[in-house]
């Protein structure tokens, strides 16, 4: 670099005279404007802008001018390198703006190719109906309630008041474990549950237990051996038939839409008395096909009701059975079918698809019924 | 029960207008399931009449025999006409029912003049399943010939046009096991008189002169508290029930046989009371019920010689057993061809006793049925003196007189508050309205204080306590009247943990690509015996049933193993052949216990009770199962197909593990279901909870999956006790990462999971996470030996790592592989 040169006349020195800066700075402009890649832009702006480029070097001279000169020919110089670098930034995003049209329209995919490599599996769809039931109930706050499929004969038949020659013995086949005898048997009901809950929970009890039960039906479209039943236990003081009707409404209302009413025909259990066969109205047709050949309904088969289940109101009996003061505590219990139900709300067909597993069926269904 | 409409309307005035479907309706208001309306020769339009064949000429000419009769059908219908028949059971002289051409038979069958046979056939005459009727095709209806006028409409004489329900009656209602019971509740329904035919005095003539009935007797009072023997002789066997005796017969379903034997149904079926008809001729001294000897044999009217036992209640004459009591007479006693002396008996059994006795004979009859749900205590005398009475009527014969014996009878008698219906009901009904109810099903209902005092009547055995009483008012009144009104509720708990725990191993396996399935807990050795499983292997089924639905399959699962591989077998054979399945439920374990339990139900059972019924009970635990075959990736744009190998299986048992939050370690295992080589434990702690791999080729063999398929099976139950249900809150540093690759060399015997442990024992505290990330075998390499390459990471709560302290604890972690392990750093 050259030292201060107080006697040196500026327009002596060429290099920074306005014209050769003008012809700097044209001649940067020319090649940035052609540079027609990236990497070309580069070497332009090592060649205008960088350390040794006319300008930087031009800039150096600037030391040696006399003071009174300093100001103008800097003012001259840095505007140039200021156009300079300007123009390089701009020429830089025109370009990185084209280079990524390009590249990115040259990675495009066909985004329709099919995408899922492993298939999200299924759950059962008696699994999430029965979930289903027990949400709607855990919402009224009820709890749910287990007991095991080998039940002793005594909580599956004699607590409910089915005692040993009673008809509805037979009614219901039972597999018995081991030997007739042997007071085993595979639980033909979830009613065992009642007993199990009333005999291990405090007062009150409001309960739902889900279960599989068994009874000695060979399988066919609309029999099973092995099913699911939702058997529903609310025992308390003051509990009235009315409010086993309500509790029904709103089950059916959660399970079937806003507005689906229940309807209890008179029958008989030996665990509830007064007892009631439950139909739920036809979800699909609300009772408009009843006499309307013309629009006849599948679901109901234009009855305008489904049968559902049974219901009643605790049979003293069984309270006392499990300890509990009939004159104090009334109960009422409920239970229904739930391939039965699964059947008529999902349009389930035959009986067969929800026990062979074949994953083409329960796929269908993925994670909800 | 089939109640034919005519014969109900004959009972009580039901109006006129009310078809069967309006009575239906009725009868399932009132708790009685109408499970059919049947319309009687349903489809039969125009006239059916009464014709009186006079000649038949045999045609012989044809394939088969073929008649050319001439049927009179009376001045209306054009008096005698030609018509062609191929039937044979008829004569010249008969009356026989004749559609008329343009009459539609069912079936949309339209009768008309036709060349046939070389006649004109001018109409048909027609059998019982040509109208319609009934079943029989032996040949044409053969009417009485009292039947009535030649060329009257015959549709109202054969029941044309009737409906019959079909009625499925509850344990509790034997009463409407009778066309007496079910007119009852006709009568309460239409708000109409009912006159009881079960109570009413059939008059009988006097018995003859010196006349001596047949004796009876019983035994035991408790099991047979009313046996009566009316005695009728001179009996004509050859007379023939009425026509609308044996029509009513038909469309109850029951088979006209005799006359003697067709009142005793027909009155069983009007009355419910079950009759039985002897031959005196063939009895020795009195008629009695009473218990049969051990090794006693009777031989009952369905020709079965049936073993009888000191538990069955028979009856008895001087000759020995002669009838199952309520259930089926004997062979010798029975009434035949040349019976003209009847002993008609007509008793009450207990219905335990008979219900026993039906279920240890597997024998179900019309009087048995109706014993077991309870017959009228008060009827048998009634419904004999009717019995006698038909049979003297159509029959002839001479009344001999009646003998009975009888325990006193008292009505079960209820006391309960009058306010009680209402309360259970939860709706206003006042205290005469259930006074009022009460009576109308027969009660005697006494009112004072507040309480009422009920006698049930005697046909309603069911009646025995209030909440029945209950039933009968709130059902009178009418389900529908029920308010829908909401308990004040509990305090609920939401899902227990089990159920939480079930639900989202269920999730976690399905979002990830699992299929549910629910296979049957049924089991047979060839299956266990496909999976290799020895008699001690807990997995070997032991819970037998007594009477399983196959010989084949007696078993309770202990393993969810063979019911997957069954449900993988049959997807596979449907072509579903990329397979992961799993299923989530119990398996049975332990045997059942032997000590018989069966507590008192007149009160709670004591603890001791308690726990000794469910020690009867084997082990339940729930147990998560997969089988996995095929491809878990398929071939696609992305690249090749990857199968389902080992590694999935235990995949699935690790993820279950992550989402529950249990620890579980995976071991080299051995179990026989599984490749020797390819078996991984499932560990939590020092106890083995689950195993997963591949499964054993010789039981891919014999399960008929496909090479190299894989399952798991893990004790649910075990993972829930040590998962925690409420996780800790980890600290989260902020501070940086140091991030440490190395690999190992260590012999092949040493598992993974050996040294991956021993590094993190050494790392200490400051290892945040470690992963292998490569298994190198090679050259490079010494033989039998294998590289393992993990990638550790460092970090510290509180501060930055310096290089020091992340060297310290690299080295800690070598040093400790090296002396576990013997691994070398590579």
């Amino acid at each position: 670099m050259s030292g201060p040169n107080t006697s040196f006349d500026p327009k002596q020195v060429s290099v920074l005279s306005a014209n050769a800066v003008d012809g700097m700075v044209r001649e940067a402009c020319e090649a940035i404007s052609a540079a027609a890649t990236l990497a070309a832009l580069k070497e332009v702006r090592i060649a205008h802008a960088g350390d040794r480029s006319p300008l930087a070097l031009a800039n150096r001279e600037i030391g040696a001018l006399p003071p009174a000169a300093k100001a103008e020919v800097g003012k001259r110089v840095g505007e140039a390198r200021t156009v300079v670098k300007s123009a390089l930034d701009d020429r830089q995003v025109s370009l990185e703006v084209e280079r990524d049209e390009r590249v990115l329209a040259e990675e495009s995919v066909d985004v329709t190719l099919p995408a899922v490599r492993e298939a999200v599996g299924g759950r059962h769809p008696l699994t999430t109906l029965i979930e289903r039931v027990c949400d709607v109930f855990v919402a009224m706050g009820y709890d749910i309630a287990e007991g095991p499929e080998v039940e002793a004969e005594w909580v599956n038949f004699d607590a409910l008041n089915v005692p040993p020659d009673h008809p509805a013995r037979t009614m219901q086949d039972t597999f018995y474990v081991t030997s007739a005898d042997s007071g085993v048997v595979l639980r033909t009901q979830t009613s065992p549950i009642q007993i199990r809950a009333m005999l291990e929970r405090p007062l009150p009890i409001y309960v739902v237990a889900p279960g599989r039960v068994f009874r000695t039906d060979e399988l066919d479209a609309t029999h099973t051996p092995v099913f699911h039943q939702v058997e529903g236990l609310a025992v308390d003081e003051n509990i009235t038939m009315a409010d086993l009707k309500g509790t029904l409404d709103h089950f059916a209302q959660a399970m079937f839409g806003e507005g689906i009413v229940t309807r209890l025909r008179p029958s008989y259990f030996p665990f509830t008395e007064p007892s009631a066969e439950l139909d739920v109205q036809c979800f699909v047709c609300r009772g408009t096909s009843v006499g309307n050949p013309d629009q006849p309904c599948r679901t109901c088969g234009s009855e305008g009701w489904i049968e559902w289940g049974g219901c009643g109101m605790v049979n003293p009996r069984v309270l006392r059975a499990v300890g509990i003061d009939p004159m104090r505590y009334r109960g009422f219990a409920f239970g229904m079918g739930i391939e039965r139900t699964l059947m008529f709300r999902n349009g389930v067909t035959d009986m067969r698809d929800m026990v062979e597993g074949d994953i083409r069926f329960t796929r269908a269904f993925g994670l909800e019924s | 029960m089939r109640a034919p409409v005519s014969w109900l309307r004959e009972m009580v005035g039901i109006p006129l207008n009310e078809g069967g479907r309006d009575i239906a309706e009725r009868l399932v208001r009132a708790g009685l399931e109408v499970e059919t309306v049947e319309v009687i020769g349903e489809g039969v339009v125009g006239t059916l009449v009464i014709g009186h064949v006079v000649e038949i000429e045999e045609l012989t000419e044809f394939k088969k025999p073929i008649r050319w009769c001439q049927v009179d059908v009376g001045p209306d219908h054009g008096g005698a006409r030609g018509i062609i028949c191929g039937a044979r059971n008829f004569a010249a002289g008969d009356m026989v029912v004749v559609a008329l051409p343009g009459t539609v038979l069912p079936g949309g069958f339209t009768i008309a003049a036709r060349e046939t046979y070389g006649h004109t056939s001018d109409g048909m005459i027609c059998s019982e399943r040509e109208l319609g009727l009934g079943d029989n095709h032996d040949g044409i209806m053969v009417l009485p010939e009292d039947v009535g006028v030649i060329g009257a409409d015959a549709a109202p004489i054969i029941g044309v046009g009737d409906e019959v329900l079909d009625i499925a009656v509850t344990p509790d209602r034997g009463y409407a096991l009778s066309m007496r019971g079910i007119a009852r509740e006709l009568a309460f329904s239409y708000e109409v008189e009912f006159d009881d035919p079960g109570v009413r005095v059939v008059e009988l003539p006097a018995p003859a002169a010196g006349a001596v009935p047949a004796e009876c007797g019983s035994e035991d009072f408790g099991a047979c508290g009313l046996f009566t023997i009316r005695t009728v002789t001179g009996f004509d066997p050859s007379a023939p029930s009425p026509l609308w005796m044996q029509r009513r017969l038909v469309l109850c379903g029951m088979r006209p046989v005799s006359l003697a034997v067709d009142v005793t149904n027909y009155v069983m079926l009007e009355l419910g009371q079950p009759l039985h008809a002897f031959d005196l001729d063939k009895l020795s001294g009195p008629v009695r019920a009473g218990w049969a000897k051990a090794g006693s044999r009777l031989e009952t009217l369905d020709h079965v010689v049936r073993d009888l036992g000191p538990d069955d209640l028979v009856i008895l004459d001087d000759s020995g057993i002669i009838g199952l009591a309520g259930t089926m007479g004997g062979l010798t006693s029975e009434i035949d061809d040349a019976t003209v002396t009847i002993a008609l008996e007509a008793a009450h059994f207990s219905s335990g006793v008979v219900a026993r006795a039906s279920r240890r004979h597997r024998l179900s009859t019309e009087a048995s049925r109706r014993f077991e749900r309870g017959v009228d205590r008060a009827l048998a005398p009634y419904a004999s003196a009717r019995a006698a009475e038909l049979l003297i009527r159509f029959g002839g014969g001479i009344y001999m007189g009646m003998t009975a014996v009888e325990a006193e009878y008292r009505p079960s008698r209820i006391s309960m508050p009058v306010t009680e219906p209402s309360d259970v009901a939860g709706m206003p009904i006042d205290g005469s309205t259930v006074v009022r109810l009460l009576q109308s099903v027969g009660c005697e209902v006494d009112e004072s204080d507040g309480r009422i005092t009920v006698d049930a009547p005697s046909w309603r055995p069911d009646l025995t306590d209030p909440a029945d009483l209950v039933e009968e008012v709130v059902r009178l009144m009418g389900y529908d009247m029920l308010p829908s009104t909401l308990p004040t509720s509990a305090l609920g708990h939401g899902l227990s943990w089990a159920q939480r725990v079930r639900r989202r191993v269920g999730m976690a396996l399905a979002a990830r690509g699992a299929i549910e399935v629910l296979t049957y807990p049924f089991v047979g050795d060839r299956e266990l015996d496909a999976l290799r499983l020895s008699e001690d292997d807990p997995g070997r089924a032991k819970v037998r049933l007594a009477n399983p639905l196959s010989d084949e399959q007696p078993l309770l699962r202990a393993s969810l193993l063979p019911g997957l591989c069954a449900a993988a077998r049959r997807n596979i054979g449907r072509g579903n052949v990329d397979l992961n399945i799993f299923e989530i439920g119990s398996v049975f374990r332990g045997l059942a216990g032997e000590t018989l339990v069966r507590p008192s139900v007149d009160h709670r059972p004591t603890d001791d009770e308690w726990s000794r019924l469910n020690d009867l009970l084997p082990e339940q635990p729930i147990m998560v199962g997969c089988v996995l075959a095929g491809e878990r990736t398929p071939a696609g744009w992305w690249g090749a197909s990857r199968p389902f190998d080992w590694s999935d299986a235990v995949e699935s048992a690790q993820v279950i593990a992550e989402v529950l939050g249990v620890e579980l370690t995976v071991a080299r295992g051995s179990d026989p279901t599984f490749h020797p080589g390819r078996c991984a434990a499932l560990m939590i702690g020092d106890a083995q909870v689950g195993v997963a791999g591949e499964l054993h080729p010789r039981v891919i063999e014999a399960t008929e999956l496909p090479v190299r398929a894989c399952a798991m099976e893990l004790n649910l139950d075990a993972c829930r006790g040590a998962a925690h249900s409420v996780r800790r809150a980890p600290a989260v540093s902020t501070h940086p990462v140091a991030k440490e690759d190395l690999a190992l060399v260590v012999a092949d015997s040493v598992p993974a999971s050996t040294v991956m442990k021993a590094l993190r024992d050494g790392a200490g505290d400051l290892l945040e996470s470690i992963r292998l990330f490569d298994v190198y075998r090679g050259s490079q390499v010494t033989g039998g030996h294998r590289s393992l390459a993990f990638a550790l990471k460092f970090r510290a709560a509180d501060r930055t790592l310096d290089a020091g302290e992340i060297q310290r604890a690299r080295q800690a972690a070598i040093d400790s592989a090296a002396r576990t392990c013997g691994a070398t750093l590579r």
